[in-house]
């Protein structure tokens, strides 16, 4: 627990205009964020960095220019002290098929210098943590995305790593598994003490489970904010309703009755998936969930969903072109 | 519509097992050197398919016992007949074994660093202490090893036996000696050259094909040329051709320093100037593989 304590204490990243070109792309661009300890996501579309910045963060790939510390480590001279404390968790599939969970977790133990008995205690210890059991004694080739998933957890966290950096966890991962892999990524930091920095292309996951978000689009910050501030800005509903003999186009008379009823309602045009059938609307609270209840029941119309809208990352985009283009005008 | 409750067995069975809670570790981390320590052993047993499937153990076991059966046969002929000396040299033992041993090392190679590449693992060794030539030291070691094991089982079984129909002492030690430096050479030669041919490549298959095809296609070039000079009697050329195939190669470093006697047609090894420049190419052969994999696995990392 002591330990915890001490990482309350520093920040666990730490850039400073950070930059990479390659000989064509800018993949970061005069980066400058601080993250602290916590569970903290780092989202941007394909391409927007993300990758690079982890590179960089494990002392894996020089910067351009700038500067960049994890856990009060130079990333520039500290690579293997950084990558000694630091637990990474990749994208794409790195497991072999003709080995056991167990086996692979061991051996990835050692090779972050846990001597052998450690390594074999600390691979069980861990295999549980994230919810592998029995199958964890079967080759990794039968196993599901999920428990795939698992065991790349796994070997990031067998050392007992002060931060983790997991590389889109979620992704492959049907409905129940992300939420279950969501609910383990808030554990990493809540029950283990360890720290968290995940990305993802999806806002709204990372919205219930991160403490701080941070935006990235083109190797540039766009935003670093605590999750709650995304939260007020971001909740839609989704609702989609029956058509009846009175209202043959129950979609329109939902809408209009909603935005009489001062909710706002976002229009078929925005351009947003679904949006003929399904009516988005922002919430403003709890409120709103009761509002739609009796618009639709005054209406007769049956309510066929209602259900919260994952974000995607377009959105912050699309609100933050708005403002820049504000910004543009108001400066004219 | 029946409302759906979530099922609570298993969430709660989970609960339970969970709250056996988190235990930190406060033990030691034995860093870089310790690191790429267990992955040369690792690697080594791998390439006897220990700790693998019992479908890989299969192929490194049979070409170890294949390798080391003909050395059991000709200790116990010599046993028999009473024979004054062995049917082979020591020397000469690998060179007539080298189909197996390029076997050996087409099939081991790619599994080494291929299935790394191909399962993308290497990624993973990368985001902990050790650097890029840790992994290709730790690599190039255990193929090495383990090629040295395969030779070098058989030479100890010859020179037991020899020990044993109590042929003499001082020339045995000085054949199996000989025979050992022999085998360590031909051990890091054809590990290195395994291993650049497999590292390109993620596909096993590719691999495998490639290593044998460079191992035998050189040999059976450089032997035909060496017999067509043989039969023309331009013998001066044959030591130079020599040069061009990794069996060869070390047929004429042990036949020019290691007493052995060359297995070139006619006989006809690489004086002792030209057997410097054959250990001048060995080493050097050595020496760019090792390098060649140094450049494949800076471009590879994450």
């Amino acid at each position: 627990m002591v330990r915890v304590t001490i990482v309350e204490d520093v920040t666990v990243i730490a850039t400073e205009s950070l930059s990479k070109r390659f000989p064509r792309v800018t993949a970061l661009d005069r980066l400058s964020v601080d993250v602290g300890p916590g569970v903290t996501g780092l989202v941007g579309a394909n391409g927007a960095g993300k990758s690079t910045l982890i590179k960089i963060l494990l002392g894996l790939s020089p910067a351009t220019e700038g500067r960049a510390e994890v856990l009060g480590l130079d990333v520039a001279t500290k690579g293997a002290a950084i990558r000694e404390r630091v637990g990474y968790m990749p994208e794409h599939d790195c497991l072999p098929p003709d080995v056991s969970a167990t086996e692979f977790v061991v051996h990835m133990a050692r090779m972050s210098g846990l001597p052998p008995t450690a390594a074999r205690e600390r691979t069980a210890d861990t295999l549980r943590h994230v919810g592998l059991y029995e199958e964890r004694y079967r080759p990794i080739g039968g196993y599901s995305t999920g428990m795939k998933q698992r065991v790349k957890l796994a070997q990031a966290l067998v050392h007992d790593p002060q931060l983790v950096l997991l590389d889109e966890p979620t992704n492959g991962l049907d409905p129940v598994g992300r939420d279950e892999m969501l609910g383990l990524i808030r554990r990493i930091h809540t029950d283990f003490g360890i720290s968290v920095l995940v990305t993802s292309h999806l806002l709204g996951e990372l919205e219930r489970t991160c403490d701080h978000v941070v935006v990235v689009d083109g190797g540039k910050l766009l935003r670093s904010s605590a999750t709650t501030d995304f939260t007020q800005t971001t909740t839609t509903l989704a609702i989609e309703v029956t058509d009846t003999d009175e209202h043959p186009d129950g979609t329109r008379a939902a809408r209009e009755a909603l935005r009489a009823r001062g909710v706002e309602v976002l229009d078929a045009a925005s351009g947003l998936p679904g949006a003929g059938h399904v009516l988005l609307l922002t919430a403003q609270g709890e409120d709103t969930y009761d509002v739609v209840r009796d618009v639709v029941a005054d209406l007769g119309l049956g309510l066929v969903r209602m259900e919260q809208r994952r974000h995607h990352i377009s959105e912050v985009f699309h609100d933050s072109d708005e403002q820049r283009k504000e910004a543009v005008g108001h400066g004219s | 519509m029946a409302v759906e409750h979530p099922v609570t067995t298993p969430s709660g069975d989970q609960t339970r097992i969970h709250n056996i809670g988190y235990r930190s570790y406060d033990g030691p981390r034995l860093g870089r050197a310790y690191a790429r320590r267990s992955l040369y052993s690792q690697s080594l047993r791998g390439a006897y398919g220990l700790g693998r499937s019992v479908k890989s153990k299969v192929l490194p076991m049979l070409l170890f016992v294949v390798m080391c059966v003909p050395a059991a046969i000709m200790v116990a002929v010599a046993v028999a007949t009473k024979a004054k000396e062995l049917p082979l040299d020591y020397t000469r033992y690998a060179i007539v074994m080298q189909a197996v041993i390029s076997l050996y090392v087409a099939s081991q190679a790619p599994q080494s660093v291929s299935r790394d590449l191909r399962f993308k693992t290497v990624p993973l060794y990368f985001s902990r202490p050790i650097e890029t030539a840790d992994y290709v030291r730790a690599k190039f070691a255990a193929l090495a090893s383990a090629l040295f094991i395969l030779t070098a089982a058989p030479l100890l079984v010859l020179y037991v036996g020899a020990l044993l129909a109590k042929l003499d002492f001082a020339d045995q030690t000085e054949g199996f000696a000989q025979g050992l430096v022999s085998v360590a050479l031909l051990s890091l030669l054809f590990a290195g050259l395994g291993l650049v041919i497999a590292a390109v490549t993620p596909r096993r298959g590719f691999g495998i094909a490639a290593v044998i095809a460079v191992l035998t296609i050189s040999y059976g070039a450089v032997s035909t040329l060496q017999a067509i000079a043989d039969a023309q009697g331009s013998t001066g050329a044959i030591p130079w051709i020599g040069l061009f195939s990794p069996v060869t190669l070390i047929d004429g470093v042990q036949s020019a320093f290691l007493g052995a006697s060359s297995a070139a047609p006619g006989g006809i090894g690489p004086s002792n100037g030209e057997g410097a420049v054959y250990v001048l190419v060995c080493l050097g052969l050595i020496a760019a593989c090792y390098g060649l994999l140094m450049r494949r696995y800076k471009k590879v990392g994450l």
